[in-house]
């Protein structure tokens, strides 16, 4: 299968950057190519000193919802960043830092985690993504 | 139960969705055409999840079922 797809991730919470972990494995285990742009608050989340903390959940989650996600991590679920780490290990996954972002943020190359394949501007990630549908968590 | 013969096997019970698919994606890759492939998994999700990847992938199961809240796929390298 050569279809692909593309996600922009700008927000940098647990529960929105698990969810985008969950779409782009799912997709590198049928195969398709996955374009990944991070984008501020998720750019940050992917320092590598940072990247194994804790990032809080979107506000819509509420006390009862920080508890389910709480229980899941605690009953075994993979972390968002080892999900990635597993459908790298599958192939096709590219994931590019916004070079925007990085000048804003005054992140560096080298203190991003390795899951990062370096860093582009918006034209290289179009150009890219091509037809692809393009997904913005 | 079976007569086929397994040439690798997944235990997936416990892992949540999408991790049973990427370990039955990782574990493919590794065997060859014909070869069969047992996956045991617990997530609910996992019975469509399994048809859908079957499908799209070309590697199809050829035996199903469930037991005890586990359900077990064999998968065939296309």
């Amino acid at each position: 299968m050569d279809d692909s797809i593309s996600l922009v991730l700008f927000s940098g919470t647990d529960d929105r950057l698990q969810a985008a972990a969950v779409m782009t494995a799912g997709a590198a285990a049928l195969g398709k190519t996955v374009h990944i742009f991070l984008q501020y608050w998720a750019l940050d989340a992917f320092r590598a000193d940072r990247i194994g903390l804790d990032h809080g959940l979107a506000p819509e989650a509420g006390p009862a919802g920080a508890a389910a996600v709480a229980a899941a991590a605690k009953a075994g679920q993979a972390s968002w960043a080892d999900t990635l780490r597993q459908a790298k290990d599958l192939g096709g996954v590219d994931i590019q830092a916004c070079s925007l972002s990085m000048d804003v943020l005054h992140i560096e190359p080298s203190d991003l985690d390795p899951l990062v394949d370096g860093a582009e501007g918006v034209t290289a990630f179009y150009l890219n993504a091509g037809d692809s549908p393009i997904i913005f968590i | 139960m079976t007569t086929l013969e397994i040439a690798q096997r997944v235990d997936a019970k416990g892992l949540s969705c999408p991790m049973p698919i990427v370990k039955t994606a990782q574990a493919m890759k590794a065997l060859t055409t014909g070869q069969l492939l047992e996956v045991l998994a617990t997530d609910p999700g996992s019975v469509k999840d399994f048809e859908a990847w079957a499908k799209s992938t070309g590697n199809p199961v050829v035996e199903s079922g469930a037991e005890a809240g586990v359900y077990r796929f064999v998968l065939q390298h296309k």
